[in-house]
């Protein structure tokens, strides 16, 4: 009842085998049973889901059911949802109930899927491990000891554990490809602009992309299916045509299904830095993809070193102006007592922002401060260009590029909360397709050490679908994303 | 004594007047309860986003065109970062280095004045750019507490910046009075300045007469009205002229403008030092504006004051001085266009719109789309003078009946029985026995005296009670005192 796929959870809906709100209760039991030492949701509320779950079952009786009807989401406590504690994981948010709903909160209600709350996160989606998050570290499932990544940390472990049918997540730097990686489960990050922006709460404007979190590519396309498309809300959301990312899935069976296909194998992501035993586990994955009929490239991607302390100038510089709302004023946490205007701002901000925010807050009006914006902030956009750039020229050689998610697995709570940067190259791999804007997955690929390893593919702009087959193809003949961790059951 | 010359830009905030806000669909109605026209996007709840106003961008295109300026066909959108309770994002949305409005220009007419004659001047514009307006804290709605209303959060506007082209405060005066009759010709803002729906900051300097170094400028804010700006430049550039004088500096400061004292002060330092941390905003595209983009409006665009006034002078034969001071505004411009359509002459026409009408408007502070006598009722009114039915003088009694809405002109004249007397016989009755009971005057005639001439025939106009035609008594008794 936990490990199945969504179609399977369609079917057995359909088929009346089990009801919405006995499939959802099931999920609501296992929170209440793991969470409190899991930590992975920050918001429940047990009437809402529940309602949303007799809706579905109605909307099921009724002969109207779409393909993720009366499935229960876990969603990343970013996406504003109307009536929802919505916190971003920061003491600034933490009385705020959100009086809208995010277009992504919107998507999951039209087809009627079911909310069962909201999930931890690094605050503002600032970290790599969710030990930002004003309200405590999540579990890794697979290592209590260890941590689920981030930012998408909550909605990571939630998936692994299995205390949702799937999860939503967003990715800046690869808050949902790392975590992906270190809790063994297949997660998308799409094209920049496929999925709207509106009511998720910004971190860094024009790298963040929200999400699928699943067990399989196949899940993650059905949920692609309900996520994507143009929102006029959004100025930044791509006006491209309605797709069916589960439309050549099937094809992925036999002898060879990816036959003809190129991978390009970035010797940069291969190099210094990386894990002894990820390495291993992703070389025996790009030999399984050979077997699949998949020919091997060797490509260089020659910025990816400068994509770090490129993304460490953007991203907080636009973070330092997106947060900049969080004033103490209109809505949020405001300092109980204060002199002044300008005294009630220092402390209310004070008071409401983690270290990492504020660390980042400053690093980003640094960078845009008169005199050195030039040096800092444009420098850095025009390496950001040359960053698309070798994406453009290596998709000239190859069709799907593969590597690594990240560096290393699970690394134990507080190993690298004191070392900022040692936590920024945990992105090493993930922020250059951030920057260039181009969608990335990670899929489970084995173990090293007992602990999950997830492989990289980043594919060319719009090309989802044929990453998600790439992916399914390889589920197909692995049993990586099956794997559950010992305990949870 | 050294001469001083002083040397004037001007930014002036224009609200567009679009139905919603610049970038949500939040209404722009001025004077509603505070916070009802803020929606999530005006009051920056986590997660909203700006979408930009087409309506807002075809104001800005229509500006520029009417300016004659380069329109960019790709301009950027940029956030200006700082902290104030009445701005809700803690930053503002506007344009820095990109504008969609580029360079262009305006013609002004400054006035005669004491020491000099009216002239003309183009005034160079540097940008228009567009940008959000921010909310407005409200001080003691609540005892001891400062509110804030949202409602003009949002509030498209465009700023409009001049090259410091202009010299004194009556150009500067004479500036803002152009631009805001165009800006209201075009269609693009209410004109409003009690509202605040046309502010200007001038930055005012001053140099050694013949001089190319610009001096250290202060910025006067927030000016919303052409009386304060004129006091407030004469002050400002006689205190920095002074300042001077006495051996001291101009420090670059913002200076607010105290209609009470008339005096300019600055701003405390703290509240000006500023760094805006200016970056593009990556929530919005860059805006681009086509050809096509461009001819659209064009085709909906209001003939020009210039466009019309070259044309009054033409087709209707106009001194320069009524053709300009008849495209005003657009109002007048339009009453004129209808009075003349109506079947008035130009020449009388424009007398009378320009004369009596503007000074009944005046006096009542009202603008013409106010007028109780329509252009209709107007050009009625001239009919009866040009074909003698009534004379000037009397034509001045008509137009006061009208203007208090006692009815038609044909009416009227009836009613107060101020038809002229065109019938020779009777007119030559009475100028007999004007002669009769005048002989005195008639001598003096007679001995060369011109003047009597004139004592005579107004004797003939009081003994009609004012009804004869002027001419006719003229030419008939011109003839029996030569016979």
């Amino acid at each position: 009842m936990i490990n199945q796929s969504l179609k399977q959870y369609s079917q057995m809906l359909a088929n009346k085998e089990i009801s919405s709100v006995e499939l959802t209760q099931t999920f609501l039991n296992r929170i209440a049973k793991h969470n409190p030492s899991i930590n992975a949701y920050i918001a429940l509320d047990e009437a809402k889901t529940i309602a949303q779950a007799k809706a579905a079952d109605n909307k099921i009786a009724s002969g109207k059911a779409q393909a993720l009807t009366g499935i229960p989401f876990a969603q990343k406590d970013i996406f504003c949802a109307n009536g929802w504690k919505t916190t971003c994981g920061s003491k600034m948010l933490a009385n705020f109930t959100a009086p809208y709903d995010a277009h992504v909160i919107n998507q999951f209600d039209a087809v009627g899927a079911v909310n069962l709350g909201k999930t931890n996160m690094d605050e503002f989606a600032m970290g790599s491990s969710n030990e930002t998050s004003y309200f405590g570290g999540v579990k890794n499932p697979w290592d209590f000891d260890r941590v689920p990544g981030g930012s998408s940390g909550g909605s990571a472990a939630a998936v692994a554990a299995r205390l949702c049918a799937a999860a939503t997540g967003t990715d800046t730097g690869g808050s949902i490809r790392q975590p992906a990686s270190l809790c063994g489960f297949t997660g998308l990050k799409p094209t920049y602009g496929l999925v709207s922006r509106y009511g998720m709460i910004a971190f860094a404007s024009s790298l963040d992309q929200a999400g699928p979190m699943a067990k399989s590519a196949e899940d993650c396309a059905l949920m692609m299916n309900v996520m994507a498309g143009f929102d006029e809300r959004d100025s930044t959301s791509l006006n491209h045509p309605k797709e069916d990312y589960t439309r050549s899935l099937e094809k992925m069976i036999g002898e060879q299904p990816l036959k003809g296909l190129r991978i390009g194998l970035p010797k940069e992501y291969f190099a210094e830095g990386l894990d002894a035993g990820v390495a291993k586990v992703v070389q025996d994955a790009i030999a399984q993809y050979k077997k699949l009929g998949a020919t091997i490239v060797d490509i260089s991607l020659p910025n990816t070193q400068l994509s770090i302390p490129v993304y460490y100038v953007l991203a907080p510089a636009e973070a330092s102006s997106n947060l900049s709302r969080y004033d103490g004023v209109r809505y949020g946490h405001r300092a109980a007592e204060y002199d002044d205007l300008m005294d009630m701002y220092i402390k209310s901000r004070a008071e409401g922002f983690g270290a990492e925010v504020k660390r980042r807050i400053l690093i980003g009006t640094y960078v845009l401060s008169a005199g050195y914006y030039d040096a800092y902030y444009l420098k850095a956009q025009q390496i950001r260009r040359l960053i698309a750039q070798d994406f453009t020229q290596a998709f000239k050689q190859c069709d799907v590029i593969m590597g690594p998610t990240a560096p290393s697995t699970a690394f134990k709570a507080g190993e690298k909360a004191d070392d900022p940067v040692a936590m920024y190259l945990q992105d090493v791999y993930t922020i250059a397709t951030n920057l260039a804007g181009l969608p990335g997955m990670s899929i489970p690929a084995g173990f090293s050490n007992g602990l999950p390893v997830g492989l990289q593919i980043m594919g060319n702009y719009f090309d989802e679908a044929r990453m998600l087959d790439v992916a399914h193809a390889y589920q197909q003949v692995t049993d990586w994303h099956l794997a559950m961790p010992k305990g949870i059951e | 004594m050294m001469e001083w010359e002083v040397v004037i830009g001007l930014e002036t905030h224009t609200q567009l007047k679009t139905n919603t806000k610049i970038f949500s669909g939040a209404s722009t109605t001025y004077g509603a309860e505070p916070n009802t026209q803020a929606c999530e996007v005006s009051i920056a709840l986590p997660g909203v986003l700006p979408v930009l106003n087409k309506e807002a961008v075809e104001c800005a295109i229509k500006f520029g065109l009417a300016i004659e300026a380069e329109i960019a066909p790709r301009s950027v959108f940029a956030r200006k970062n700082y902290f104030y309770p009445d701005l809700p994002k803690g930053y503002q949305i506007s344009q820095f280095e990109l504008p969609v409005v580029g360079k262009g220009k305006l013609t002004i007419q400054v006035p005669a004045s004491k020491n000099t004659e009216a002239y003309e001047k183009v005034i160079n514009i540097t940008r228009a750019h567009l940008e959000e307006d921010a909310g407005k804290s409200v001080h003691g709605a609540v005892e001891g507490m400062s509110g804030i209303d949202l409602n003009r959060a949002g509030t498209p506007l465009l700023e409009i910046v001049t090259e410091p082209d202009i010299r004194s405060a009556a150009e500067a005066v004479a500036y803002a009075k152009k631009l805001h009759e165009l800006v209201q010709w075009i269609g693009i803002c209410d004109g409003n300045m009690q509202e605040g729906s046309f502010r200007c900051d001038v930055n005012v300097s001053v140099r050694p007469k013949d001089t190319e170094i610009l001096g250290t400028r202060r910025e006067i804010k927030n000016l919303n009205s052409f009386k304060f700006m004129q006091q407030a430049i004469e002050y400002e550039a006689q205190w920095q002229i002074d300042t001077l004088e006495d051996g001291g500096k101009i420090q670059q400061a913002t200076v607010l403008f105290n209609p009470d004292t008339g005096e300019t002060k600055a701003m405390r330092s703290k509240e000006e030092a500023n760094d805006y941390r200016y970056f593009p905003d990556p929530d919005l595209l860059p805006l681009e504006v086509t050809e096509a983009d461009k001819a659209r409006v064009q085709a909906n665009m209001p003939e020009l004051p210039q466009a019309l006034q070259a044309k009054f002078m033409i087709e209707y034969q106009l001194s320069s001085y009524d053709a300009n001071a008849l495209t005003a505004s657009k109002s007048l411009a339009d009453y004129f266009v209808s009075t003349v359509q109506a079947g008035a002459e130009a020449k009388p026409a424009a007398n009378w719109i320009l004369g009596a009408l503007s000074a009944k408007l005046n006096a009542e502070d009202k603008t013409v789309l106010q007028s109780p006598v329509s252009a209709r009722l107007l050009a009625a009114l001239l009919e009866r003078v040009r074909d003698n039915t009534i004379s000037n003088n009397a034509a001045k009694q008509v137009f006061e009946a009208l203007w208090a809405g006692e009815g038609e002109v044909d009416a009227i004249i009836e009613a107060k029985g101020l038809k002229q007397e065109s019938d020779t016989g009777a007119i030559e009755a009475i100028i007999d026995e004007v002669l009769a009971t005048n002989p005195a005057m008639v001598e003096e005639f007679k001995a060369g005296k011109e003047k009597a001439f004139n004592a005579l025939v107004g004797q003939c106009m009081k003994a009609s009670k004012g009804k004869a035609n002027p001419a006719q008594v003229n030419e008939i008794l011109k003839k029996k005192l030569n016979s």
